[in-house]
């Protein structure tokens, strides 16, 4: 068993598309209850490191990795391991608001439930009411729960996507640049909530705004051209960067 | 320059466009005078009598393409489902392009195929072997068209249900198939529209029938097969009948047509 | 948050889990199944009209369609005139309604006003959801009377020095037969035509307009040339379908075996004889064979027009890729 402290690692890992590697031998920990940015100009691989976490990179056609991810010391990409259950573990939410649009807005957040086991209606509801709420939403659709979730506007459809994510309980929230179609204002709103949700959730985010990661993480890592360059604590990686890349980068001098 | 050739393009349109005024018209005109109850409840006179209606061909059009659909829908929504699914794979690749042959292929050429399968291996014409024919016709029409909005469906949404623990199956029908589903509907009504006017493919399967008959195993009428007999027959009240029938073989394509849009229109909405 | 999941969460799940995982395996088979059928039904097609055709084929070979004479009864099977009036007439359709459709499908893209380009496009479309049968329903009866009473006489008094508008005028006939083809195959080469002028990227139409073009010169040195392939594909398509034509070509051409050179005479052509002949020839016979032989000619020539056309177009799309 790992130090108890370290939810998730990963170990030489390196991911593919076909014959093309999107990411090199990237060796990282991932302590609980933090928030962990993962920065880098446009296809330096963060994205896809992050969809090797929950497998879901696997799901792209010739996509396949080598190298380790362990959760709680078992590693996810073991043959026994259902990528199914581990993405019940380790919920995600993408760049672009993805509400199921056949679906209401308490179906939604219901969905990740439903699937799991069968409950008894108030329950549902409850889990519903509090996921709404610690995604701050609950206010704000309490009275229309039934209608589409279509009619959100986008930084209420990206809440609503948290909501549902955070409603089975994971242990691990994966965030793909959340904020990146988002206005000031929506994107001020998911920023507060990651520092109130990592007291349960141990978070990922992917950010191309590094304000962002300076503002609301513990630790980045750079990634550039593949590789996973400089990682440590963010107030020192954005005051005293190692790597000469790095420095490059966070002064803005290219990506 | 320009001019001119404007003159001559809209005058090419009211040529391609003149045809469907002067057919819709002369249907109503000449169909819609014999149309009454009787008509849609009395089944074929003997020839030279007046009187007598489609009864017999409605039912028959009905059995022969509800059975069609029956195997034809659900196959051809299976199919699209998997080309998209699987796009990459080979069988994938094998089905789109056999599709796209099979749409191409002549309805008449069809109706060989399910008469040496179905005819000769039952011994007799049947209605059966009539739905065989046009659920040929209809597997290729509903795979392309459960395809084509398939892949309208973002695959962010796709994403976002195996992320959540979906399953692979559970993914592609409750969320990916569901949202395309107003879609699909469409689709599928338009084919089953063309499908209810065909008649070249039942000319020697279903082979049509004078009279009412609810065994498929038999012969059975059709109303296009029977604008067809009535029409390039002799008698004078036969050609009266041909055009009612025909009328109401276009009222319900035309119909069809009409819902398949509105559905569309209501459930297909903001999204997609 | 426990680093482990409680043990209830793990027993439910996992019976879930089992459901899921033979889910897959199940939907993964029934889609597969699914995906075979068609190709398993061209396999079982092109074998069906090949066996069916094998005595045809055994007797009479590649003569068959250099042949003239059509017998039943002494059972002798040339299929000259059919594929003649099958490749006459679909030319002829094709000769009217190509312009046609293209000028109906450029309007439609580049100087209509906004608001009618749908509803012209709908209406249009509307004749292509118009049962063969109904054609030709209208045609003997509405369209030949009009024909044979004012547009013949007009064609043979004016142009009678052409052998094609020579000799005594019938009513169902190979013209007839074209012109009921035209309007049937007009609806598909504009809707297929107006798609691949609508793929023409923006940036090509203001390039040309930058250069001083007027709207005309731009469709006809920018656009037109661009669109080029896939307005052929779109044309071929057309014939794909005139070719396969059953119900409408069969109600009008007349039904003679012969190649006459006007074009006011009765002729036939390969759907109609399998159309008109099939039902009464009977299980087994060199007929019904023969006509499957038909059947198979006219099959294996859709297929390659077809697949001619999709190239084409695709050929153009990945133009308007890059």
């Amino acid at each position: 068993m790992s130090d108890a402290t370290v939810h998730l690692r990963t170990d030489q890992l390196s991911a593919m598309y076909g014959k093309f590697s999107a990411i090199k031998n990237v060796t990282l920990e991932f302590p609980v209850n933090k928030v962990h940015a993962l920065i880098g100009p446009s296809g330096c691989g963060k994205s896809t490191f992050l969809r090797t976490l929950n497998r879901l990179h696997e799901m792209t056609p010739g996509a396949w990795i080598t190298g380790t991810v362990e959760l709680d010391g078992q590693d996810v990409y073991a043959p026994a391991v259902s990528p199914i259950k581990l993405r019940r573990r380790v919920g995600m939410v993408f760049q672009k608001p993805t509400p199921f649009p056949t679906m209401s807005i308490f179906d939604n957040v219901a969905a990740g439930l439903r699937i799991h086991r069968k409950l008894p209606r108030t329950e549902l509801a409850e889990i519903v009411e509090r996921s709404l709420q610690r995604a701050a939403l609950w206010d704000e659709v309490k009275d229309r729960l039934k209608t589409s979730a279509t009619a959100l506007s986008g930084g209420q459809q990206q809440r609503l996507c948290l909501a549902r994510t955070i409603a089975p309980e994971p242990e691990v929230i994966l965030l793909d640049e959340p904020t990146a179609s988002l206005d000031p204002q929506g994107t001020q709103r998911i920023e507060e909530l990651m520092h109130e949700l990592k007291t349960d959730f141990t978070i990922v985010i992917v950010t191309h705004n590094m304000q962002q990661a300076a503002r609301v993480s513990d630790t980045t890592s750079f990634f550039y051209l593949g590789d996973m360059v400089e990682h440590g604590p963010t107030k020192a990686m954005f005051t005293r960067p190692k790597e000469p890349q790095t420095e490059a980068y966070i002064t803005g001098r290219f990506g | 320059m320009s001019r001119i050739m404007v003159g001559v393009m809209i005058t090419a349109v009211i040529v391609a466009v003149l045809p469907l005024f002067l057919i819709l018209g002369s249907l109503i005109v000449k169909g819609a005078s014999s149309l009454s109850i009787s008509f849609f409840t009395n089944t074929p006179v003997p020839a030279g009598e007046d009187g007598g209606g489609v009864r017999h061909a409605i039912v028959g059009t009905l059995l022969i393409v509800g059975m069609a659909s029956l195997v034809g829908v659900p196959l051809g929504i299976a199919a699209g489902i998997y080309t998209t699914e699987f796009k990459g794979s080979r069988l994938a690749t094998i089905t789109r392009f056999v599709a796209d042959v099979l749409n191409g292929t002549p309805s008449i050429v069809v109706g060989v195929f399910a008469w040496t399968v179905v005819v000769v291996t039952q011994g007799h014409f049947s209605a059966l072997a009539g739905s065989a024919a046009l659920a040929v016709l209809m597997l290729p029409m509903v795979m392309r068209t459960t395809e084509e909005l398939l892949n309208l469906v973002p695959i962010t949404l796709r994403e976002a249900a195996l992320a959540l623990g979906y399953s692979r199956w559970r993914t592609s029908l409750t969320i990916v198939l569901r949202t395309a589903l107003p879609g699909i509907v469409t689709g599928v009504l338009l084919s089953v529209a063309r499908i209810a006017g065909e008649t070249a493919p039942l000319l020697f399967t279903a082979l049509g029938s004078q009279f009412l008959s609810y065994n498929v195993d038999r012969p059975m009428a059709a109303l296009p097969l029977m604008v067809y007999t009535y029409a390039t027959g002799p008698f004078e009240e036969w050609h009266r009948l041909a055009w009612s029938a025909a009328l109401v073989l276009i009222v319900v394509v035309l119909v069809l047509s009409v819902i398949a849009r509105v559905v569309t229109r209501q459930r297909f909405g903001r999204n997609v | 948050m426990p680093t482990t999941p409680p043990p209830d969460d793990v027993a439910t799940s996992d019976a879930s889990l089992a459901l899921s995982a033979w889910g897959d395996r199940i939907f993964k088979g029934l889609l597969v199944a699914s995906a075979l059928a068609a190709p398993a039904l061209l396999v079982a097609l092109l074998w069906q009209l090949l066996s069916g055709a094998a005595p045809a084929i055994g007797a009479f070979g590649f003569s068959f369609i250099t042949d003239s004479i059509w017998d039943p009864v002494a059972e002798k099977f040339g299929a000259l005139p059919l594929v003649f009036g099958t490749l006459l007439t679909s030319f002829l359709a094709l000769l009217l309604a190509v312009p046609l459709s293209l000028g109906v499908a450029i309007y439609l893209t580049e100087f209509a006003p906004e608001r009618i380009r749908q509803p012209i496009a709908m209406v249009i479309e509307l004749l292509a959801a118009i049962p063969s049968v109904v054609y030709g329903l209208w045609g003997i009866f509405v369209m030949i009377p009009i024909l044979q009473s004012s547009v013949y006489p007009f064609l043979e008094a004016n142009f009678g020095w052409l052998p094609i508008f020579q000799g005594p005028i019938y009513g169902p006939s190979v013209l007839s037969a074209s012109l009921i083809l035209t309007i049937m195959v007009m609806p598909f080469i504009m809707s297929v035509a107006r798609e691949v002028l609508l793929a023409v990227p923006a940036g090509q139409r203001e390039a040309a307009t930058a250069l001083g073009a007027t709207r005309w010169e731009a469709v006809t040195t920018a656009i037109v040339p661009y669109a080029k392939s896939g307005i052929v594909g779109a044309i071929i398509l057309g014939l794909g379908r005139a070719l396969g034509e059953t119900m409408a070509v069969t109600m009008l051409i007349g039904n003679r075996h012969d190649i006459a050179a006007s074009l006011f005479a009765p002729g036939y052509s390969m759907a109609a004889v399998i159309a008109n002949e099939f039902a009464e020839a009977g299980l087994g016979t060199l007929h019904a064979s023969a006509l499957t032989y038909v059947a198979l000619i006219l099959f294996a020539v859709t297929v390659l027009v077809n697949a001619a056309a999709r190239l084409m177009i695709w050929r153009m799309n990945r133009g308007a890729g890059k």
